[in-house]
């Protein structure tokens, strides 16, 4: 394939895979199984890192080879994989509660990809890059993994929920700047990465505290 | 302006869809029998099932109104008239002229009302619970179809199927992401539309979860054959639709007789590994309960209405 045509479909390539993440935001809303979604969120991960690859070749932007090389170690093996090991020790075989059911959670989540849209349409006219107008996709992505923080009542479902807020983030640097520096991006991945770790002991205290992993036992302040 | 070679082309295309469509459901039966370890009926099981059901006498029950002896070449009818309407071979097609993919919506509708009313014609528990669930997923599954036909309708700025297929098939190469959103909610209404796994159960006659059989359990004879054909050629319209929107590469630019022969084997590769993708979903994903249907449609639903945020978003 030439050059002209690469230049050619690569921001329709682009726009196919921020259409994808936000496809996968939504099936993790809709998600009841749990080691479904961390397969979901490795998923987004591998979507991000290739929509990375490309706005970084298209845009001669070199150092977003980097981030994607990050990305996809970091999202797509070693985090679903700290993940997985998660879940297998604490022997949760239940499937993800949620607060409100899951037609109802779709409902808001198409809501706030209207507002979602609307916002980002005037802001993606300023930038200059080639994939600007996925801002909006990378904003609804990061408002919809926040539904599903607000929305899951168990301890591991908010973990995947916070993460893939990150890989909403990550994708609206990538299309609205070209990236974030080096050292940010380092500093994110790092922090992410100990994030997760974190709240895997954190989790771990939750269960011995309480028995359970439904974090609606953190609201009460004194024991009964 | 009708001609003679348009309205050739359109009984070619009206014929082929008439008998090809039990071909295809001897297909996905086939694969699927495959797929489950089964040894797999003939590929010409469904006209031996049709030539025999049309030499066995009617049983009529006594109760049973004129509505429920015509109702089975009534939705015959629609569904061949739905068969025409979709380009298949080639885009010039007359018909296309006066019915559009809201007219093909309304003629699905108008094929499902009238089996659902000779459904609850008896008066058996069966045939009415069949038909009220049957209207269920309908209403379910028709606004989310006309959200996919309507993004596929913004894209080409016309209704008419035979536009959205010639300017899917014959401009440059652009790629929709809004496309992949509706391709996977029209995947999602056409299983539930046809009575596929996820939904229902086309291989029973013997589940009180059953939803087209329990409907048509009163008919038998020729009556059933019509039915039976019916349901093939729904299964088969629904295929070419799908196509005609998300595969259109192959068919014939206007009526061109040499464009329209080349696009008929083109036409059986796309049906066979539709029809082995079909009895793949069906093996691998389980009957849902009936109340989860209206979760699985509202999905499909959203989808499609995703489907047409994101072509405002990133192809307006």
């Amino acid at each position: 394939m030439s050059m002209a045509t690469l230049m050619h479909y690569a921001p329709q390539v682009i726009n196919l895979l921020a259409a994808l993440l936000l496809l996968l935001a939504f099936a993790m809303l809709a998600q009841r199984r749990i080691q479904l979604l961390i397969n979901l969120f490795a998923a987004q991960g591998l979507v991000l890192a290739a929509s990375a690859a490309l706005v970084g070749l298209v845009s001669g932007q070199h150092h977003l080879f980097v981030s994607a090389g990050i990305t996809l170690v970091l999202k797509v093996v070693v985090l679903p994989l700290i993940l997985h090991w998660l879940i297998r020790r604490l022997n949760v075989k239940w499937d993800v509660e949620t607060l409100f059911n899951i037609p109802t959670t779709m409902l808001i989540g198409i809501v706030l990809v209207i507002l979602a849209f609307n916002v980002a349409q005037p802001i993606s006219l300023l930038a200059g890059t080639v994939a600007r107008s996925t801002l909006g996709i990378a904003l609804a992505a990061i408002l919809l993994a926040f539904l599903m923080m607000i929305t899951r009542s168990k301890a591991v479902p908010q973990v995947i929920g916070f993460l893939a807020m990150e890989n909403g983030l990550f994708f609206a640097a990538t299309s609205a700047t070209y990236g974030i520096p080096m050292v940010v991006e380092f500093g994110v991945a790092l922090d992410v990465l100990v994030g997760a770790l974190i709240l895997g002991i954190f989790i771990f205290q939750i269960r011995e505290r309480f028995d359970s992993l439904d974090t609606r036992h953190l609201e009460k302040l004194k024991e009964q | 302006m009708i001609s003679a070679a348009g309205i050739a082309a359109q009984l070619t295309e009206l014929a082929l869809a008439v008998v090809l469509a039990p071909l295809l459901t001897g297909w996905v039966n086939q694969c699927r029998a495959w797929l489950q370890n089964r040894s797999a009926p003939g590929l010409l099981q469904p006209y031996r099932m049709l030539a025999k059901l049309f030499q066995k006498e009617v049983a009529l029950a006594h109760n049973a109104s004129p509505m429920f002896r015509t109702a089975p070449y009534l939705v015959f009818g629609c569904l061949c008239v739905a068969a025409a309407i979709v380009p298949t071979l080639g885009t010039d097609l007359p018909l296309n002229a006066v019915a559009d993919a809201i007219a093909l919506v309304g003629l699905l509708a108008l094929a499902r009302m009238f089996i659902a009313l000779a459904g609850m014609d008896v008066g058996t528990a069966f045939g009415s619970l069949g038909a009220r669930r049957e209207m269920l997923v309908g209403f379910l599954a028709e606004p989310a179809l006309l959200m996919v036909l309507f993004t596929a309708s913004l894209i080409s700025h016309s209704t008419s199927l035979a536009t959205i297929v010639e300017t899917l098939a014959h401009r440059e190469l652009v790629i929709y992401p809004s496309m992949a959103f509706a391709g996977i909610a029209f995947t999602m209404v056409s299983l539930a539309e046809n009575a596929r796994i996820p939904v229902d159960n086309p291989s029973t006659h013997l589940e009180l979860t059953m939803i087209h059989e329990a409907m048509v359990l009163e008919y038998s004879g020729r009556h059933l054959a019509m039915i039976e054909w019916a349901a093939s050629l729904k299964l088969f319209v629904y295929s070419c639709m799908g196509l005609a929107l998300f595969f259109p590469w192959g068919v014939a630019e206007g009526g061109d007789w040499l464009g329209i022969v080349l696009a008929l084997p083109g036409l059986f590769v796309k049906l066979a590994i539709g029809g082995a993708g079909l009895s793949l979903i069906e093996t691998v994903s389980a009957k849902l309960r009936i109340f989860r249907a209206p979760e699985f449609l509202g999905t499909a639903f959203l989808l499609a209405v995703l489907a047409m945020l994101v072509h405002v978003l990133l192809e307006g």
